[in-house]
């Protein structure tokens, strides 16, 4: 089995544990075994864009030290803020000398210095260039045929453009995933608009509106669920639909899966590996068996 | 008399165990001496000293921020820069012996918060470490609160733990702290690490663990009584009796 260094991220152990189980067997089932890195810490949670606050970028570098000291040089992660904060870091310390340095001293207590020599890997990146859709295709029991799919982007997927797993303007990496099982994209002017991120904290009733435009959004286009890989995304996009309902009486609920949710129904996982139990509207019955 | 003169009560030999050690020995007889600087003031003390016991060479008398002496009880926290150097370092003064130039303060008492919480009523889950410390969300992985710790804990890789919800591996890492205080005093972030640490070993100790099933054994030999008999015996027996049982007593391995 393939082995694959794996930041997980403290709300794939938490909130988003589905996101961890589902990802877990889905690259299993794919012959590639996730080796979680050790002594990993948060990754940062927001990348700071503040030019003179390097004390934030410790978090995300301190886990790249931490991938080379496994003997690695590339790390695959799936959340998309922990994808894109590490991402970020990684390119400002590479690109910043006296920065580099600086990082480095602070972290005195750490055996090596780091270089700026690990990649990151989103995970969809990865099944695009180290599986392969087509062969996702081949490894598909239950082909989604029917099931119409909003992929949603969100931000920090795409942006800023250094950071983006595809083309910025014009992704097709989630809806290329889409089809490998079996399924149809469903395209809408909403997919990598922002979910409002942390307003959802002290503004739900923001976040409330947001979901329900983007939602009624993807229902126009005819989209049965909506995709994502960013758990910040997922929780606005699905727990904030009690608050859109209760807000606009018109709103017409929708599931809202991680892609690695997706991928193990497609795969034949079990219920176990897919957890529909921690997603707060749960995929219709008929849906899901109709296309299982 | 002369024998109730030399017989030492047990406070006595308490107070004469925490003397100085120096105590007793002719000044001249030292050979190595230092200076420290004890809240800024010069004080020339002997060089085999520990910090704890150097201050009270020079004249200090502790009522608090001492305990044990043994580097257990986590009482005598120590902060300490040496002259010329930039790193603030930190310590027990018990454990600390002292060095020429050293630039002491005593962290008798760390001001902490310290919620209150059932155990019996929280969940087995993050949401319990948020709750009473939403401020570890505050970590910036500095890892400040380590290079303090004179445990040598890797105390940020436990706040991280409790960031995730990993109480297992928070009570694996945390479970030397002896609550010194010293990493919340340097924490940027101002979590108050040994706090969530002690919250997040009393959940892993409730929920956790698994129950022992040879205590359950044992409770119910207790209630059938079983013992009842054999101490009844010990109860009556005289004191002579008692130190040949104790001599002839069969203990398990250590």
């Amino acid at each position: 089995m393939q082995k694959i260094a794996y930041y997980p991220g403290c709300t794939m152990k938490t909130t988003a544990k589905n996101f961890e189980d589902s990802a877990i067997a889905v690259f299993k089932k794919l012959g590639i075994e996730l080796v979680e890195i050790p002594r990993w810490n948060c990754c940062g949670t927001v990348y700071s864009l503040t030019s003179d606050d390097l004390m934030h970028h410790l978090a995300p570098i301190r886990n790249l030290i931490r991938v080379k000291e496994m003997g690695c040089d590339k790390v695959v992660t799936f959340c998309s803020m922990c994808y894109n904060t590490l991402k970020q870091s990684n390119l400002r310390f590479q690109q910043n000398e006296e920065e580099r340095q600086k990082i480095n001293d602070f972290m005195y207590r750490e055996e090596l210095n780091y270089e700026g020599d690990v990649e990151i890997v989103q995970a969809l990146e990865f099944l695009r260039d180290s599986v392969g859709f087509k062969k996702i295709a081949e490894k598909v029991k239950n082909p989604l045929n029917g099931l119409k799919v909003a992929p949603y982007y969100g931000c920090l997927l795409l942006r800023p453009k250094e950071a983006s797993i595809d083309n910025p303007e014009d992704p097709s990496i989630v809806e290329d995933l889409i089809k490998s099982l079996g399924a149809e994209p469903v395209d809408f002017p909403y997919k990598n608009e922002c979910c409002m991120s942390y307003l959802t904290v002290n503004h739900k009733d923001i976040v409330a509106e947001r979901t329900f435009n983007i939602i009624k959004s993807a229902g126009k286009f005819g989209a049965d669920m909506i995709l994502t890989s960013c758990p910040l995304c997922e929780y606005n996009l699905d727990a904030r639909q009690r608050e859109a309902l209760e807000k606009f009486p018109d709103h017409l609920s929708m599931p809202v899966l991680y892609f690695t949710q997706l991928m193990a129904m497609a795969l034949g996982l079990d219920d176990k590996d897919i957890r529909f139990d921690l997603n707060y509207i749960k995929p219709d019955d008929k849906l899901i068996k109709s296309n299982i | 008399m002369a024998k109730k003169k030399t017989e030492k009560s047990v406070m006595d030999r308490i107070a004469e165990a925490n003397k100085p050690v120096t105590t007793g020995v002719d000044e001249k007889d030292i050979k190595q001496w230092v200076m420290i600087y004890i809240m800024g003031r010069g004080y020339k003390v002997p060089a085999d000293l520990t910090i704890l016991t150097a201050m009270e060479f020079a004249g200090y008398r502790f009522v608090r921020g001492v305990g044990c002496r043994q580097g257990f009880c986590g009482a005598c926290g120590t902060v300490y820069r040496k002259a010329g150097e930039y790193k603030l370092q930190t310590g027990l003064a018990c454990q600390t012996r002292v060095e020429d130039g050293m630039y002491l303060v005593q962290i008798p008492f760390s001001p902490a918060k310290k919620p209150i919480y059932n155990i019996q009523k929280e969940p087995y889950d993050v949401s319990v470490l948020l709750k009473y410390f939403p401020e570890i969300a505050r970590c910036v992985s500095c890892n400040t609160c380590s290079k303090a710790c004179p445990q040598d804990i890797e105390t940020m890789d436990y706040i991280q733990c409790a960031l995730r919800g990993d109480f297992e591996e928070l009570a694996e890492i945390s479970f030397d702290c002896i609550r010194c205080g010293l990493c919340a005093m340097r924490c940027p972030a101002e979590i108050v690490q040994y706090n969530v640490g002690q919250l997040g070993r009393r959940m892993y100790g409730r929920y956790g663990l698994k129950k022992p099933e040879h205590l359950k054994v044992r409770i119910k030999e207790l209630e059938a009584k079983k013992f009842d008999k054999e101490l009844d015996v010990l109860e009556k027996a005289s004191k002579e009796k008692l130190v040949e049982l104790y001599a002839a007593r069969v203990r398990e391995k250590d």
